[in-house]
């Protein structure tokens, strides 16, 4: 059964739309293989605008190592705007993959990569379009089989309803195991159905399927019991976990797109994990343990990425790329190799205490020095201690300083509010930092036109942190905090242009907390903001926290519990959190003990970073089976040969000349520029 | 405050100059011209073409545009002109060019500017509209009307506002024929036009909107707009443009006029005529502006991500915060994949 590209009827309604080209698809190194001679069929999502999804890592990663296989085919799908969703229902257009226009409907998976959990409603759009039904119970053998990745997988609970499973952690080799399972099933004529597929999933592939658990509540509202309701289904489900990154070196063929993206460069992800151990930061909590990439697959991935795109940027991608075990060799060596062609290095992520001038001189050789980024969080030592970002205010103005005096002339601070513990004295003293950062910058590059920028977030609570635990602060306290904070930087009018103060004010992060730390209750409110209009929801001009205000309240009312339940409240020890069957490798005494560390009478204690410190037992190793992998290597980016560097004397002057293309690639190696392919 | 020159030498200078005539096919016609240029851009450097770059901080590669067709029209007669630091076989720079482009934003063809820039301007273009649902003789009726007004005034919205336009005045010719049975479903006009470059620029839709303001024509899908060709407009090719030049939609293919411009005999002091198009026309020449609004636009990121993205890139776990420290060596650039022989 062959199936028909919808992009004749999409077609006509493209001319009505804004930025059309968005859903056409055609990007550089995209793939459409034939739909008959591909045995499993994954429709890849990012549920969020083809702007920011398309740039995305995870989804690029999982299209190639899919396409690569003989048999299968994946093809990517993002959500449409609200003015072509509308069109799309009066002309009968269901959702479709950009690639080939197929309807999603047609595949036999459809992943979808949560970065944030602020997409749940675009999800629902998705599945309505795409006509598969919302809850997962009344899908039938001819819907696809509907996986959630990505960081808001750790807890999947609000969509639980929504979805036939999750998958947790890294997705490459999970991805294949899950082709091969459901190609045998299909191979075999599908024994058992739907439900013989998940089970075999939930047993054989470490994929979380939430109906195979049973939920059950106390009289509080507090979860009693998570219970598997199938045999051979494990009680916990434990995350994925890729060891040797070099042996995975993706993506190779980064998607180039024709429409205007967020991130408009060629990223290599340097390492992946993180024990900084910031407590609020679940990303760095769930990703343990740091696998460092090699300098040498690092220099291979640039060389092939930027060949195969054209792209004038690298970024050097990593939850704190400075960390990198051979980070400056990396940046000089890249350098090195590209001086010269226009092409830039980026650093996406920064500690205050990782950098150094020699690193952030490599990344700016002969070039613009306009901006760097720290992200210090806290506005005192004190908050800092407790988020166990290890920062001192003496640290920061000193690194900016040098910063200034190297030539920099503008420095971005991104801080956090509504923190555990906080006051409104730490968030006033974030004007304190700014304006010894002015003071020091004019001091030491002698000039005025220096400039600083603080951005500040409201603070969410996330599963598998240290801070799981947490009350959320209100999104009262957090306006008028950033109220204060705003008339105490302007308060000073020597300051005042200097510095530029930017924020998002506080209801957002009360949707996100519902969505972070809520359990299988959420799904009706999701639904029902989703029925009342609810899309985009990360995006200021569409969210609405009235209707998720009202929403909630209705939803809810029947299970006793609320908005403020969810977000507000700090949990104890005691209670089963909806996560606590889902494995990330934390031990939840350390979880626990880390907690009670941080909001300790006596003030906070901190962690070191087990990369150079003795073993701290978080459990993730253990656990999972997995150690750290850091360098440094000691190995080098030899330079790459530059082919006909030299023109043959009189060449310039004969006119006859004929352009030679020497080879897709440079050939690599230490002959010098004489060699040629 | 005095402005800090980049370290290094200059940018390679300039060796030779290109002309480029490229197609905007099929689901590319939805590109801006602004997304067009980022990909020719990224595959001049993907194929290695020594493109030369401008001085200073942030060195942008020599590529001029010329007037660009709209978002949503295809065209076969897209022009850009190219500045080389090493000299290349201009057939040889089309074939690694078209290699590196997306499918459906295609090479044509390649010549080489000779000295001084090209004068000569793109005056016109030839466009072919399929307007689907309307029938052909309703179309000519209109199309009628239209020619014999003196001015035909429509309204467009742009990001500036409601704009006014003179359709009319733009318009040199204008010929309707009819593909699919006439009064069937599938019927549809064609229209092919040839329509000056104006300031305000008057667009194949305005032309489009005044037809139907002339006569009422229901069409029953959004037209597909191709530009078919660009180049000088001679004077001949003003007769054709009088009332009742307008055939009427007899059906049969090429019974309107030939549009008379395309036997425009090459201006003989136009040495650095390189280009013919396939057409009717000829593009003796590029437009010598350089469009450097254009080419600049095309690297400025969306305004400034960080206020466009989601809520979620400010929490915690989306520490994918926007790009610190992004610079460009710039250093005299010199080439891996082009040789000289």
């Amino acid at each position: 059964m062959s199936v028909q590209s919808v992009y004749s009827s999409l077609e006509t309604l493209l001319p009505l739309v804004r930025k059309p080209v968005q859903y056409v698809g055609g990007e550089l190194n995209s793939v459409v293989k034939d739909w008959d001679s591909a045995e499993v069929r994954w429709a890849l999502m990012y549920p969020d605008a083809y702007e920011v999804g398309v740039p995305n890592q995870g989804v690029q990663i999982l299209y190639e190592v899919l396409n690569e296989r003989e048999g299968v085919l994946a093809e990517r799908t993002y959500s449409v705007w609200p003015d072509l969703e509308q069109l799309m229902r009066e002309h009968g257009v269901p959702q479709f993959t950009v690639d080939a226009h197929r309807p999603v409907r047609a595949f036999d998976v459809l992943g979808v990569s949560f970065a944030t959990e602020l997409g749940y409603t675009n999800l629902l759009t998705a599945l309505d379009l795409a006509a598969i039904p919302l809850s997962a119970a009344d899908r039938t053998l001819d819907d696809p089989v509907v996986l959630a990745g990505g960081h808001a997988a750790f807890n999947p609970e609000p969509i639980a309803e929504f979805i036939d499973g999750a998958v947790l952690g890294d997705g490459e080799q999970a991805v294949l195991a899950i082709t091969d399972q459901v190609r045998a099933w299909k191979r075999d004529g599908r024994p058992g159905g739907r439900d013989g597929l998940l089970l075999a999933l939930a047993t054989r592939c470490g994929v979380y399927v939430p109906r195979f658990y049973d939920v059950s509540y106390r009289p509080d509202g507090a979860i009693a019991a998570v219970v598997p309701n199938r045999p051979g289904v494990p009680r916990s489900v434990a995350k994925h976990t890729v060891t040797d990154l070099d042996s995975w070196p993706y993506p190779s063929k980064p998607l180039v797109p024709v429409a205007e993206s967020v991130h408009e460069r060629f990223s290599v992800e340097i390492f992946r994990g993180c024990t900084r151990g910031c407590r609020f930061c679940q990303a760095g909590m769930i990703t343990r343990p740091v696998r460092e990439r090699s300098i040498t697959t690092i220099g291979e991935m640039a060389e092939r990425g930027l060949a195969a795109s054209g792209f004038t940027e690298v970024g050097l991608l990593s939850l704190s790329s400075a960390d990198h075990s051979e980070i400056d060799q990396i940046a000089t060596d890249l350098a090195d190799r590209y001086e010269g062609t226009n092409t830039g290095l980026s650093l996406p992520s920064t500690r205050v205490d990782a950098f150094n001038i020699t690193l952030a001189n490599e990344l700016s050789r002969n070039g613009r020095r306009s901006g760097l980024t720290f992200a210090p969080e806290g506005g005192t030592d004190r908050i800092r201690k407790v988020i166990n970002k290890m920062v001192t205010e003496e640290d920061l103005i000193s690194t900016v300083s040098t910063a200034y005096a190297n030539g920099w002339r503008q420095v971005k601070l991104y801080f956090m509010c509504g923190l555990p513990t906080e006051t409104d004295e730490d968030v006033l003293a974030i004007a304190r930092v700014a304006h010894r950062v002015i003071e020091a910058g004019r001091k030491a590059s002698g000039r005025r036109d220096i400039r600083c920028t603080v951005s500040i977030g409201g603070f969410v609570p996330k599963p598998h942190t240290p801070f799981q635990w947490a009350a959320q602060c209100d999104y009262q306290t957090v306006d008028a905090r950033l109220k204060a904070l705003g008339a105490a930087m302007r308060a000073d009018r020597g300051y005042g242009s200097s510095i530029g103060f930017r924020y998002h004010d506080g209801q957002p992060s009360m949707v996100e907390g519902l969505l972070s730390r809520g359990d299988r209750r959420v799904a009706k409110v999701i639904r029902a903001v989703w029925e009342a209009g609810g899309r985009f929801d990360g995006w200021s001009e569409y969210f609405s926290y009235e209707l998720w205000e009202s929403c909630a309240a209705t939803a809810l009312a029947d299970d006793g519990v609320d908005l403020a339940w969810y977000t507000t409240r700090e949990r104890p020890y005691s209670e089963v959190l909806p996560w606590d069957h889902l494995d990330a490798g934390l031990d939840r005494d350390w979880l626990w003990g880390d907690w009670q560390a941080a909001i300790g009478a006596s003030g906070a204690e901190e962690v070191e970073d087990c990369r150079w410190t003795p073993c701290f037992e978080c459990g993730v190793c253990p656990a999972m089976g997995t150690q750290i992998e850091t360098g440094p290597t000691g190995a080098r980016l030899l330079p790459l040969t530059v082919l006909g560097r030299t023109p043959a004397p009189g060449a310039e002057q004969s006119g006859d000349e004929v352009l030679a293309v020497v080879g897709a690639s440079a050939v690599r190696g230490g002959a010098g520029s004489g060699e040629r392919a | 405050m005095a402005r800090q020159q980049p370290a290094g030498p200059p940018p390679a200078p300039i060796v030779q100059r290109l002309t480029i005539r490229y197609a905007k096919r099929g689901r590319m016609r939805f590109a801006s011209h602004r997304d067009v240029a980022r990909a020719i851009e990224r595959g001049v450097r993907k194929a290695g073409v020594p493109v030369a770059y401008s001085a200073g901080f942030s060195p942008h590669p020599k590529i001029s545009y010329v007037g660009g067709a709209p978002t949503g029209a295809a065209s076969e007669a897209e022009y850009l002109e190219i500045s080389l630091t090493q000299r290349c076989e201009p057939a040889e720079v089309g074939r690694v060019l078209d290699g590196a482009l997306p499918d459906g934003i295609d090479v044509i063809e390649v010549a080489e500017v000779d000295g001084k820039l090209a004068t000569a301007q793109l005056a016109a273009s030839e466009w072919e509209v399929v307007w689907p649902g309307v029938a052909a003789d309703a179309a000519a009726r209109a199309a009628e009307v239209f020619l014999a007004a003196p001015s035909a005034e429509v309204e467009r919205l742009t990001s500036k506002g409601l704009r006014r336009v003179d359709a009319r005045a733009a318009v040199v010719s204008l010929s309707v024929e009819r593909r699919g049975e006439a009064g069937s479903a599938s019927e549809c006009a064609i229209l092919r036009m040839i329509v000056r470059q104006m300031t305000p620029a008057v667009r194949p839709e305005d032309i489009l909107a005044a037809l139907r303001q002339a006569s009422s024509l229901a069409p029953s899908a959004p037209p597909v707009v191709t530009r078919l060709s660009q180049g000088p407009l001679a004077e001949a090719a003003e007769v054709t443009a009088g009332p009742g030049s307008a055939p009427a939609g007899s059906g049969e293919p090429g019974s309107g006029p030939a549009p008379s411009v395309g036997q425009t005999a090459r201006p003989s002091t136009d040495k650095a005529m390189c280009l013919t198009a396939g057409n009717a026309m000829v593009a003796s020449a590029v437009q010598a502006r350089a469009n450097e609004q254009l080419s600049r636009g095309t690297r400025d990121r969306l305004a400034d991500p960080r206020a466009r993205e989601p809520y979620g890139r400010d929490c915690p776990d989306a520490r994918n915060r926007a790009t610190e420290s992004t610079t460009q060596f710039q250093r005299s650039t010199d080439w891996t994949r082009f040789g000289p022989q």
